[in-house]
């Protein structure tokens, strides 16, 4: 059984689709079922690829955004001129068939042993690998405490609103919404800026491992603000998303 | 084997195009897609320049306005690009480069197109002259974007689109043939889409 | 963190997270955590921090401190053309 999860994880194996649900207008969380699925940890991604009739692929990443344990989910945002997103948020369809390879990555994971402060900043669809990690805090009782800085279009492009507002003690989730706000809103509005990550992320003495994910644009002006602020560069995990949805 | 993705179509397909007109392998896009291998460069066109070049010598610069006075032509043109999209009808303003090179004397038999970014790309010149190309500085009534290549561009519509280099900045005029980036990663030295020629030894 | 290049802004422009899938293929192994010297300007940092392009006709890696290319992958028919000669070296990190 072990070979047959190691062979899985380095090349494509076919998935099947076995839930979808809309999170937002725009994003859809895609829960599937992977035979040969070797587990995965906290801030990992999988590739999809897709085949056309005539033999036309297309790859791309997903973060993963269950925790490790739970079922493998992907959520999906739909990209305007997007050559795979709209087929994952609009056609797929439980009991379909995608291939997925992984999971990947070593770098951008969260695993919960260490009791440092954590800042997680996600802008748009960077708040899903976010979603495994807090996850997966819950699930194994990790005592890291925990922001996550939420930089969101509007309050209908928030995605797992529900579950965000309902973190147990020792997370925090701070919200910003950079065009539009819901009548009497009293949190923060517009681009995540360095007066408001200096509100919010726990001080540099904290030693706080941070994390920034989202679109090209923001994390690299996240991460450049965080390093002007102090923080070790080497403290700072990236991940990067194309195109600039969501923000 | 890979099982088919029920419903998948890939990008946008030109449903009225003519299957003579789309190479082996390919399929035809309204889309654009933008393709780089590199950050976009983002020449200011005072600094701009084009040049024709030979062992290390420059023969002759144009400068932006130099460029713009010379005889334009609107190109309508089929693009190929080696990922598969095809783009048919594409509408350019250019000058062809059969004009830039009469300006010069030369004994070439090969050209080395160089770019900002470092790109580079190698065609022989009997596929640069003769009306097949121009540096296209228009694209579709506007200026050419920075992200399809501009202030100006490479086009070579009978070869793959990798060969019609984007942010262009001149020709290196060669006795024999040097590859250029993506033919020294492993695609086709000539690359004409009529006859598949996507990679190396095809 | 901060490449001086113009345009690192460039949404196109992915980090080596992106590129993991492949290298897992082609090297067996997790490869973003693995610790990369630049040939061109001798930087060292991790896979992850790559600058990684995959809009292209290949897969291309380059430095984030200096801007060159680190790595080419091509897929060419059913193989994976590498071309690591923009590294001066890659060492995978253990376990």
């Amino acid at each position: 059984m072990a070979g047959t999860a190691v062979r899985g994880r380095l090349t494509w194996q076919v998935a099947t689709v076995g839930s979808v649900t809309d999170e937002t207008t725009s994003v859809r969380t895609i829960e599937l079922e992977v035979p040969a699925w070797a587990g995965h940890r906290a801030g990992q991604h999988l590739d999809v690829r897709l085949t056309a009739e005539d033999g036309y692929t297309a790859e791309r990443s997903y973060s993963i955004a269950s925790a490790p344990g739970e079922p493998v989910m992907i959520t999906v945002e739909r990209l305007e001129d997007g050559e795979v997103s709209p087929y994952l948020t609009e056609e797929l369809r439980a009991g379909d068939e995608i291939e997925i390879r992984g999971p990947i990555g070593g770098y951008f994971v969260w695993d919960g042993a260490d009791p440092s402060p954590v800042l997680l900043v996600a802008g748009g669809s960077g708040v899903v690998p976010f979603r495994s990690m807090l996850r997966h805090r819950e699930r194994i009782d990790a005592s890291a405490p925990v922001r996550l800085l939420y930089s969101a279009r509007s309050p209908g492009d928030v995605i797992y609103r529900a579950e965000l507002d309902k973190q147990p003690a020792g997370v925090e989730v701070i919200y910003t919404l950079t065009r539009e706000q819901p009548p009497g809103w009293t949190g923060h509005r517009g681009r995540i800026n360095a007066a408001l990550l200096g509100e919010v992320a726990w001080p540099a003495g904290e030693h706080p491992a941070c994390y920034v994910c989202g679109p090209t644009p923001f994390v690299e002006t996240v991460a450049d603000t965080l390093v002007s602020l102090g923080y070790p560069a080497l403290q700072i995990r990236t991940e990067r998303y194309g195109g600039a949805g969501g923000t | 084997m890979s099982p088919v993705s029920r419903g998948f179509h890939g990008r946008r397909r030109e449903p009225e195009a003519e299957a003579s007109r789309v190479p082996p392998g390919q399929y035809a896009t309204t889309d654009f897609p933008v393709l780089s291998a590199g950050p976009t460069p983002h020449t200011a066109l005072e600094k701009w320049s084009f040049s024709l070049r030979r062992a290390g010598d420059t023969l002759k610069t144009w400068t932006w306005e130099e460029i713009q006075d010379q005889p334009a032509e609107d190109v309508t043109a089929d693009i190929h690009c080696v990922t598969r999209w095809s783009k048919l009808d594409t509408r350019w303003k250019a000058v062809s480069i059969d004009t830039l090179l009469a300006q010069v004397d030369h004994q070439a038999r090969f050209v080395l197109a160089f770019c900002d970014g470092g790109y580079t790309t190698n065609l022989p010149l009997a596929d640069v002259t003769g009306g097949q190309a121009w540096l296209a500085y228009g694209y579709d009534g506007s200026p050419l974007p920075p992200e399809h290549g501009g202030p100006a561009r490479l086009l070579v519509p009978h070869l793959y689109f990798w060969k019609s280099a984007k942010w262009v900045r001149g020709l290196d005029l060669l006795a024999t043939d040097e590859p250029g980036f993506w033919e020294r990663y492993g695609y086709n030295n000539y690359g004409d889409p009529w006859r598949e020629q996507r990679y190396a030894g095809d | 963190m901060h490449a001086p290049h113009e345009n690192d802004r460039d949404v196109r422009a992915l980090d080596g997270n992106a590129i993991g899938g492949l290298f897992l293929e082609i090297f067996g192994t997790e490869m973003t955590t693995a610790f990369t010297t630049c040939a061109t300007c001798g930087s060292t940092s991790t896979v992850a921090e790559a600058v990684v392009y995959l809009q292209a006709p290949g897969a291309v890696m380059r430095c984030r401190t200096c801007g060159a290319i680190l790595a080419v992958v091509v897929r060419r028919h059913a193989t994976n053309c590498v071309d690591l000669l923009g590294l001066a070296a890659l060492e995978p990190v253990p376990g």
